[in-house]
């Protein structure tokens, strides 16, 4: 019964770990950059959104005025940091985004302080019981909000006309351009669709652990996440974190007391580079495929 | 006719610079150099910020109102380093021969890591490094440490102290026999640095010690506390920090542990540790050396004198009194106060290394001296000697009811009897390694 409660607590915190890990998974399908700045538009995101509610902003204006928010600052990323580098090498674009992220935990720091807050989106953390097994109500229903967000993704990228550029751009940008769909809007669409995945992930770990500029280093857990999963595929940015989060649970519950100390933070990068042996484009990743 | 006229400019301007100079440097040598290795950004920006407005609206204070200590004005000077003890060892290389003629008389490290990184550099540069709550527990042993200063209430007597308020629970020390009391300690050499002495406490005392380690940052915990809980522990220690105590409490009540049996250390007992974990939090208690709250009669005169002046460097004002600013405070009055000593020595002159170490080594703060400056019930009695770089050794507990910290007790004192022979032990063993002799303070004045 342990091993099936620790189990099921890891699938469900993993979870958590995937809705991180979709927005990077949505920039690097359409651009192929690895968006180091995904967990300062959380922190961004979240900050803001806690911010405008203190101040007597009821909670659903808030978090349209935080939606709001971030599509222009996607707007204003596309216009100052990645039009101008077009065509530049995916290394070059990646460090862009490192200091984008510098640039977005600063102004956020500086226009809304460096105080610890307490969020609450309603849910309640207590135990929800199935026969003996104890399953966390908040991690459940982090879970089903990851499967909801899931679904509407795979609704915009299947179903509509953006989705299906979206989807052109990330096959052949060069074809996609041809075609005459516009490269500049279907990023500046990507970075906000982020910026939303962003802003639910957000609130749900300041829901959990408060909003506070820690929330930004959460992207260090979506790196294996991603590694195991792929970086092109939403359904492995989720088998991978239910991987990652079961695997760290067990692991810390099994491994840990044999080796004294807490194995979390290396765990799902040892993981990941078991994965990165025999799968280097994780498990839904696109193999690259190069003439030679 | 130009040649002479420019000469006679130049040697003017050369003049009255070097006076203007030398009047500036003189100003500067007449003050008391204090470098602050800060951090108002980055991952621990929260706390900073607190911390150094207590720090600066106290040194304000004392040079405005009180026109300095004895007369000697605090010439302050801020770095930032974001917690990172690689940037607070190139501030102590930047600083540590003073500024414009004012030496320096200590180093204030504001980190364990950085007290350990420095320890060696700055005896031999004769610089004391203070590190109030926190540092290099068997530095306490100044004989061996003489310029290191855990002051206040080192690690083992976090430990000490924890125990001894839940022996006072439990109805005595005798009735901890049985016991179990976990640990669930941030995975850090701040967090296993209390383990050897609660094994001790739990030698003598007969409880059963479980120690469970939580991986920075701590901000997933449910195999832990799924231990925690099969253990069905009689009380809980949590020496967590940062992000991984909010988690920690809010997994801990949904894994059903009574938080009014989780008792926090210092590190793990402000306001940014228990607002986000909401109403799971409301009962939990934390060990207080300093404790919450602004109605000590230091907060009136800063309030009359700084905050209701606008010179204050709190942002919103809300947090005054606010665990981490009254820890900027304390820490500046044990500072003022060590320099006030030096002074009543040396004469009202800025310090030096050596006459700063002899100021902390006797420095004295009694009851009567809390009343004086408004620290009584905020600051424990303090008295440290060659011997003792602690001093103090003992916390309030302090319980979060909701909505701010209400204190619970008076000081509890930790059994520093029991502890010193593990801390001379663990410091014989640094002499040894280092090949250090041991002082022999019958031949110092």
């Amino acid at each position: 019964m342990l091993f099936l409660e620790t189990l099921i607590g890891g699938l469900l915190a993993g979870t958590m770990y995937s809705l991180v890990a979709i927005g990077f998974v949505l920039i690097y399908k359409a651009s192929g950059v690895f968006n180091f700045a995904q967990g300062a538009i959380l922190l961004f995101s979240a900050l803001l959104l806690v911010t405008l509610h203190e101040h007597g902003v009821p909670f659903v204006l808030a978090v349209l005025i935080t939606l709001v928010a971030l599509i222009l600052l996607s707007i204003l990323i596309e216009r100052l940091v990645l039009r101008p580098l077009t065509n530049r090498s995916p290394m070059t674009l990646f460090m862009a985004t490192l200091g984008v992220s510098y640039v977005i935990e600063g102004v956020a720091q500086g226009l809304m302080g460096a105080n610890v807050h307490a969020l609450d989106v309603g849910i309640e953390d207590v135990p929800v019981f199935i026969g003996d097994l104890m399953i966390s109500q908040f991690d459940l229903i982090a879970a089903i909000t990851a499967g909801v967000l899931v679904g509407v993704l795979a609704l915009l990228f299947n179903k509509t006309r953006i989705g299906i550029s979206l989807r052109a751009v990330a096959d052949d940008t060069r074809a996609a351009l041809s075609i005459g769909i516009h490269l500049n809007r279907i990023w500046q669409i990507v970075w906000a669709v982020a910026g939303v995945t962003g802003l639910v992930a957000g609130m749900l770990w300041g829901t959990r652990q408060g909003v506070q500029f820690s929330l930004s280093l959460v992207v260090l857990k979506a790196l294996p996440v991603l590694i195991i999963g792929g970086f092109t595929s939403i359904g492995g940015a989720i088998v991978g974190g239910l991987i990652v989060g079961a695997g760290e649970s067990l692991g810390e519950a099994y491994i840990g007391p044999l080796i004294g100390g807490g194995i979390t933070p290396w765990f799902a990068y040892f993981l990941a580079l078991a994965f990165l042996f025999y799968r280097p484009a994780g498990i839904f990743g696109e193999r690259a495929i190069e003439r030679v | 006719m130009k040649r002479p006229f420019f000469t006679q400019s130049l040697l003017a301007i050369a003049l009255s610079a070097s006076l203007g100079l030398g009047a500036v440097a003189t100003a500067f040598a007449a003050d008391q150099y204090v470098p602050l290795p800060t951090y108002r950004v980055g991952p621990y920006a929260s706390s900073g910020t607190l911390w150094w407005a207590g720090t600066l609206d106290y040194f304000r204070y004392i040079n405005e109102v009180e026109g300095g200590i004895n007369g000697v004005k605090i010439n302050y000077e801020e770095f930032e380093t974001e917690w990172s003890p690689d940037r607070t060892v190139e501030v102590y290389e930047r600083v540590k021969k003073g500024k414009n003629g004012s030496p320096l008389a200590f180093f204030f490290t504001h980190s364990t890591p950085a007290s350990y990184a420095l320890i060696e550099k700055a005896a031999a540069d004769k610089i004391p490094l203070i590190d109030p709550a926190g540092g290099r527990t068997e530095s306490t042993d100044g004989t061996v440490f003489p310029y290191a200063f855990p002051l206040l209430f080192n690690y083992y007597s976090q430990a000490s102290t924890g125990i001894n308020f839940i022996a006072q629970k439990e109805g005595g020390f005798d009735k901890l026999k049985g016991k179990k009391i976990v640990t669930v300690y941030h995975d850090s050499a701040y967090g296993r640095e209390t383990q050897a002495a609660i094994k001790l406490l739990a030698e003598k005392y007969g409880f059963e010690n479980i120690q469970i380690p939580v991986a920075d940052p701590g901000n997933e915990q449910s195999p832990q506390w799924r231990r925690v809980r099969e253990i069905k522990p009689d009380w809980v220690f949590l020496r967590t920090w940062g992000v991984s105590t909010p988690v920690a409490i809010k997994t801990a009540a949904r894994f059903g542990i009574p938080v009014d049996h989780i008792i926090g250390d210092v590190w793990a007992g402000s306001e940014a540790d228990v607002i986000p974990a909401g109403a799971a939090a409301k009962g939990y208690q934390a060990l207080a050396p300093y404790p919450g709250g602004a109605s000590f009669d230091v907060h009136q005169r800063l309030k009359k004198h700084i905050l209701d002046a606008g010179k204050s460097d709190l942002k919103d004002k809300k947090f005054f009194g606010s665990v981490y600013y009254n820890i900027g405070l304390v820490n500046a009055a044990l500072a003022v106060e060590a320099l006030r000593t030096g002074y009543q020595k040396f004469g009202n002159r800025p310090l030096n290394g050596e006459e700063g170490r002899w100021a902390f080594e006797h420095l004295v703060i009694d009851n009567a001296r809390l009343k004086t400056i408004g620290f009584t019930g905020l600051l424990q009695p303090i008295q440290i000697t060659a011997k003792d770089h602690e001093g103090g050794g003992a916390a309030r507990i302090q319980q979060w009811d909701g909505k701010q910290w209400q204190l619970k007790t008076d000081w509890i004192q930790a059994d520093r009897d029991t502890l010193r022979p593990l801390i001379e032990a663990k410091a014989n063993a640094y002499a040894k390694e280092k090949g250090i002799t041991r002082r022999d303070l019958s031949k110092e004045q």
